[in-house]
């Protein structure tokens, strides 16, 4: 539970915002995220993020699920109980296949969803700082968090020059908290003066 | 866009390929028919009619899946196909060619009454078969030829309507009246074809074509597979060509994001195969009757158990390890690479669909095999190569391009 000291600034148009992601990250400063209304082709290219790791995580998952089913499988049905099932042989590799697969799947998909809501921190309950409301709607709000060797009024100039529609200085809790906002904004979040 | 290379120009080494294929390939088809086509043992023409047979209806297909691709999209409204569009276009129009080829050799079949092929023309031995009776108003020549002949005509017309409507295209640029019409229109066409290739392909022609040379056994998978089995085949060959024009310095709209989609249905739909490729056998496998496991008791245990492995280890476990990673649907020699073996695989797989059952004694995969497929494969490099020469390769005015030249994955 730490709070930070964040630049807010606004657009309202994709094609304003692009270059101004440019400008920004060309000016020296980190971006920390910029929050859009729907997924922009490109944004996350812009912004220089790394491409994710999960479908590495997810193959992994599924090569886990995979292990599982043959191991189990196999064990259960040849060394724990064998049953004659059909006159088919114990090992009957043909008939362990769908089960192989659906725990392929399975692992795989409730795992990578696992992931995902752990990388993006979220859970039932788990509330995190909005730093503008319209972010939901039409607006594309780019935050970027400051150091101290930040100026910035510097930086809300510099947004505001490229186009931003709305500009503020925000210090708010940078994680998560378990509650509600209503009662916890007070606390947690508090508007500079302009 | 002025910059665009709109006209396709044949080089030269492409003809030479094709020409020198056909060529190798033609003296193998004409020496095969000579000596075991026409010859007296009926061992010897199965062998030949049998290897032609698979030949001409998996190319045919594979040239089908082309229209088919075309046609879906159309019906999805999907945009990013719309920058190499005409390259499928190009395949589609080896239809009619490939479908006169088979059209003639199963006539040939029929009429000709090679019962060592289709049991089913056997009328003696059909009228004291109460199974194979009971399939005769389904397996009578009359029917065959009738649903034969409509199935490639009406694949041609279909597929030619299709073709027609996307040279509108090229005129004039259309205002949102034209272009919705246009569109609705392209629509209604792909329909047409859509069910045509739904009540053929994707059940009645592989049942007919193929299915019926084993002609007491069934399996409700087998056109499915049939059509899953060519469809892949034929994305290959749309990969195949897109690389290789772009890589003539063509198709300067299309990128790395189309063939990343591309590679997506290679991938895909080599899983689907499997999938039905695994429905089929497990199925047989577990009930374990004997009118149902004679289709792969000598695929599985005979002569043809390495082929029948190879097939799952080609179209399967290759596809599944190497176009698993975006980065290698992206590279171009990796998809061009994958096409060819995919291409290679679904075409061993028709080889033991059809010979697997012809020949059970011996796998006849040869020199006949090969001059065949030389020859196919040279006749379809030359018609399509024709085909991308005489239009331009860039639909330039269709409402949908815009869509296609921006298309991210």
């Amino acid at each position: 539970m730490a709070q930070k000291k964040f630049v807010v600034g606004c657009f309202d148009d994709e094609k304003v915002l692009f270059p101004a992601v440019k400008q920004v990250r060309t000016a020296g400063y980190k971006i920390q995220d910029v929050y859009t209304p729907f997924p922009v082709h490109g944004l996350d290219h812009a912004l220089g993020m790394r491409e994710t790791s999960l479908h590495t995580a997810g193959f992994i998952y599924g090569i886990t699920g995979t292990t599982t089913a043959i191991s189990c499988i196999s064990w259960i049905f040849t060394k724990d109980w064998p049953l004659n099932i059909g006159g088919k042989p114990h090992f009957a590799l043909p008939a362990w296949i769908p089960i192989i697969f659906e725990l392929t799947v399975l692992f795989a998909a409730v795992g990578m969803v696992m992931t995902f809501l752990w990388l993006c921190q979220m859970a039932p309950g788990v509330k995190k700082h909005h730093f503008h409301k319209r972010a939901t709607d039409d607006l594309f709000v780019m935050v970027i968090e400051c150091t101290e060797k930040t100026n910035a009024e510097d930086l809300k100039a510099l947004l505001a020059a490229n186009g931003a529609v709305e500009t503020d200085i925000q210090v708010a809790e940078d994680g998560w908290w378990f509650g509600t906002y209503d009662n916890d904004n007070e606390k947690l979040y508090k508007q500079v003066a302009h | 866009m002025a910059s665009i290379k709109e006209q396709f120009e044949i080089p030269g080494k492409l003809k030479t390929w094709a020409y020198a294929l056909m060529g190798i390939g033609g003296a193998a088809l004409l020496y095969g028919m000579v000596t075991k086509g026409f010859s007296k043992d009926e061992h010897e023409q199965v062998h030949f009619w049998g290897t032609l047979m698979y030949n001409t209806i998996f190319w045919t297909l594979v040239t089908n899946a082309a229209m088919f691709f075309l046609c879906f999209s159309t019906m999805a409204q999907a945009a990013w196909i719309q920058s190499f569009r005409r390259i499928a276009e190009a395949i589609s129009t080896l239809v009619p060619v490939f479908g006169a080829i088979t059209f003639a050799v199963l006539l040939y079949v029929v009429l000709g009454h090679k019962h060592h092929i289709y049991h089913w023309l056997d009328a003696e031995a059909v009228a004291k078969d109460p199974i194979l009776r009971g399939k005769t108003g389904f397996l009578n020549p009359t029917f065959f030829i009738i649903w034969t002949t409509l199935a490639i005509g009406l694949w041609s017309y279909f597929g030619y309507r299709m073709r027609q409507i996307s040279r509108e295209a090229d005129e004039n640029p259309m205002d949102l009246a034209t272009a919705t019409k246009f569109n609705i229109r392209s629509m209604t066409r792909s329909g047409f074809f859509l069910v045509w290739f739904g009540l053929t392909v994707a059940s009645t022609i592989p049942w007919l074509w193929l299915m019926s040379i084993d002609a007491h056994w069934y399996s409700t998978m087998y056109s499915w597979y049939t059509f899953a089995s060519s469809f892949v085949a034929g994305m290959a060959l749309i990969a195949l060509w897109v690389i290789y024009v772009k890589n003539k310095g063509y198709l300067e709209l299309t990128n790395q994001e189309h063939i990343h989609d591309i590679a997506k249905f290679m991938f895909a739909f080599s899983i689907f195969w499997t999938y039905l490729w695994f429905s089929q056998y497990m199925l047989i496998w577990y009930a374990n009757i004997p009118e149902e496991t004679v289709y792969f008791k000598h695929r599985v245990q005979g002569p043809y158990k390495p082929i029948f492995f190879l097939n799952l280890v080609i179209n399967f476990l290759a596809p599944l390890i190497i176009l698993m990673k975006r980065s290698a649907k992206r590279n171009f020699t990796l998809v061009a690479f994958m096409a060819v073996l995919i291409l290679f695989g679904h075409w061993i797989d028709f080889y033991q669909m059809v010979m697997g059952s012809l020949m059970k004694e011996h796998v006849t995969l040869g020199w006949l095999d090969f001059g065949i497929l030389g020859f196919f494969v040279g006749l379809l490099i030359l018609m399509v190569a024709r085909s991308l020469a005489s239009k331009p390769l860039i639909a330039k005015n269709h409402p949908f391009l815009k869509e296609s030249i921006i298309h991210q994955v």
